[in-house]
């Protein structure tokens, strides 16, 4: 496997799977007088994995509420394919107990199914049996799944997913990512994704679209690696210690944690 | 032989009864216990608006609580104030402006203490009627905006991306809200309508996995605790609004301190995890 600085690589127009299904062309938004969009064009294809990332408050979760329409937008267009289906899983991780809610009654919240197609979404997410289990009990990865769940029940063109690992520990981490890795193989639906690890990124997308407020950069995570302005926002050594991911395409993790800035060295353990 | 002002305050307030139940399920689950209790207040206005105007003190409830509703929300926009600030000024400036408007209007006599507190053994056919017309209405939306409402209360955004028009749907359930408001009055009076809608459903909570099973559960608890009310305050010669209170309050203290009982039989039948 190859293990060295992404530099030595020639630069690579991102890879395209299939048909547009969602695009923002030019897409502003300010907010109280501060811009949180600047001039953003974004895109998704069939069959690819999108994953925006950038510091906190740069505009991520802002930018997808814009592509789904959950929020208005100054200038500039945002484009659904016709018929789109969306599978979305929003960034809250936790039901209130106000409600009681069994699993199966939140899986049939989108729409009406009966108990095998939702036995199966369980079983896609790998928490079989839990049917009957109140949400509120679920933890953080549990609920994340549970709502991917949800999202592959309206059999999506394509899956938003805010901040899917944010309340998950690395372990769950890693086999969130991975299983979201097969689901869009099985079903061959695009990924739009915003994420703060850039680990786990740079190993699993297929374009890495960089975001302070306007897109900084944008292409295959080797290039974007390289970008001035990446290594600016994350700074070298983070940049360069996730070259190494942007090569690894087995991915299971590191015990010893997350940070992994200071001890750079290679991929197998 | 039974007579025939009981049957009507049975009838009327167990209808009611049922209906509170459900529509309680989202004040308490939406946290708008103070948003139900600023329509309320605000409904003795409508009552003597009604009457100003010649209508009936029902519609001028009705279109004052629609009012307040919007207002609230309209300045819930601005972000000067708090949500509850805002609730606190209307509904207690409402409540005054009703009370002050109905002792200013000449020749009008109005018995204050039943909007208040209701009076459900004065209630007349008519009365039944609007009650049951109201009920009819009420039991339609809430059936046909059920998932909506649900989805939306979960999660707006989502329920948004997937195709729920979540503005109207919070509209209606403000809508139904003043209607119910409007008909609740006659039973337990203005004062005590927010304990109708949040007592039979936190009490139901204690024993529901499913909100199909709290709603159904509160709207019991609620039938069940005005028809107990009334026999209470039929023979020990006490107001009726707040007895059917009492009485339901007693059934959440009741659940509330039984809740582990029934916790450990939903933890039996969950599957494994």
């Amino acid at each position: 496997m190859d293990t060295r600085p992404a530099a030595s690589e020639p630069a690579q127009p991102p890879p395209v799977h299939g048909d547009g299904l969602l695009r923002g062309k030019g897409v502003c938004l300010a907010y109280n007088g501060r811009t949180i969009l600047d001039n953003v064009d974004i895109g998704v294809a069939g069959g690819e994995v999108v994953t925006i990332v950038g510091l906190n408050g740069c505009g991520k979760s802002t930018l997808v509420r814009a592509l789904l329409g959950l929020t208005r937008i100054d200038a500039g267009t945002v484009w659904h394919r016709p018929g789109l289906r969306i599978g979305y899983t929003p960034q809250r991780m936790k039901m209130d107990p106000i409600m009681p809610m069994t699993v199966a009654r939140y899986l049939t919240l989108g729409g009406r199914h009966d108990i095998g197609t939702l036995s199966r979404a369980l079983g896609e997410v790998e928490l079989d049996g839990a049917l009957d289990a109140q949400m509120s009990e679920l933890s953080g990865g549990e609920f994340n799944r549970i709502a991917l769940a949800r999202a592959l029940l309206r059999d999506p063109d394509i899956l938003v997913l805010d901040e899917p690992l944010s309340s998950v520990d690395f372990a769950g981490q890693v086999k969130l990512y991975e299983l979201i890795e097969t689901i869009r193989e099985r079903r061959g639906c695009g990924v739009l994704m915003v994420s703060h690890d850039l680990h786990l990124v740079m190993s699993t997308t297929d374009t890495v679209v960089c975001l302070n407020h306007h897109v900084c950069c944008s292409g295959r995570p080797t290039q974007v690696l390289n970008h001035p302005e990446f290594v600016a926002l994350f700074g070298r050594r983070l940049a360069e210690s996730l070259a190494v991911y942007a090569h690894r395409h087995d991915h299971s993790h590191d015990p010893s944690g997350r940070v992994i800035v200071e001890r750079n060295h290679a991929n197998d353990h | 032989m039974i007579d025939d002002f009981i049957v009507r305050a049975f009838l009327g307030g167990t209808l009611v009864a049922a209906l509170a139940g459900p529509l309680g399920c989202f004040v308490v689950w939406r946290r708008m216990a103070y948003f139900g209790a600023t329509m309320s207040h605000s409904a003795l206005f409508g009552v003597a608006l009604g009457i100003a105007v010649g209508a009936s003190p029902t519609v001028g409830t009705i279109a004052i609580c629609i009012a307040v509703a919007l207002l609230v929300v309209l300045m819930e926009s601005g972000r000067l104030l708090a949500s509850d600030t805002v609730m606190g000024i209307l509904a207690h400036s409402a409540l005054a402006y009703g009370v002050v408007a109905i002792a200013a209007m000449p020749g009008v006599r109005v018995d204050l203490m039943g909007y208040l507190f209701g009076d459900v053994l004065a209630i007349g056919w008519d009365d039944i009627w609007t009650i049951a017309a109201i009920v009819v209405v009420l039991g339609i939306g809430i059936a046909a905006l059920w998932r909506p409402l649900l989805s939306i209360t979960t999660d707006a955004e989502l329920a948004r991306v997937e195709g729920v028009r979540a503005t109207a749907v919070r509209i209606a359930l403000m809508l139904m809200l003043a209607l119910l408001v409007a008909v609740g009055m006659k039973i337990v009076g203005i004062l005590l309508i927010v304990s109708m809608l949040v007592i039979p459903p936190a009490a139901a909570r204690m024993i529901s996995a499913t909100p199909e099973s709290m709603a159904l559960k509160s709207a019991l608890l609620a039938a069940v605790a005005v028809a107990l009310g009334i026999l209470l305050s039929l023979n020990l010669d006490v107001p009726t609004g707040p007895s059917i209170v009492m009485v339901a309050s007693l059934f959440f203290a009741l659940l509330y301190l039984l809740r582990r009982r029934f916790d450990i039989l939903s933890a039996r039948k969950r599957g494994p995890m």
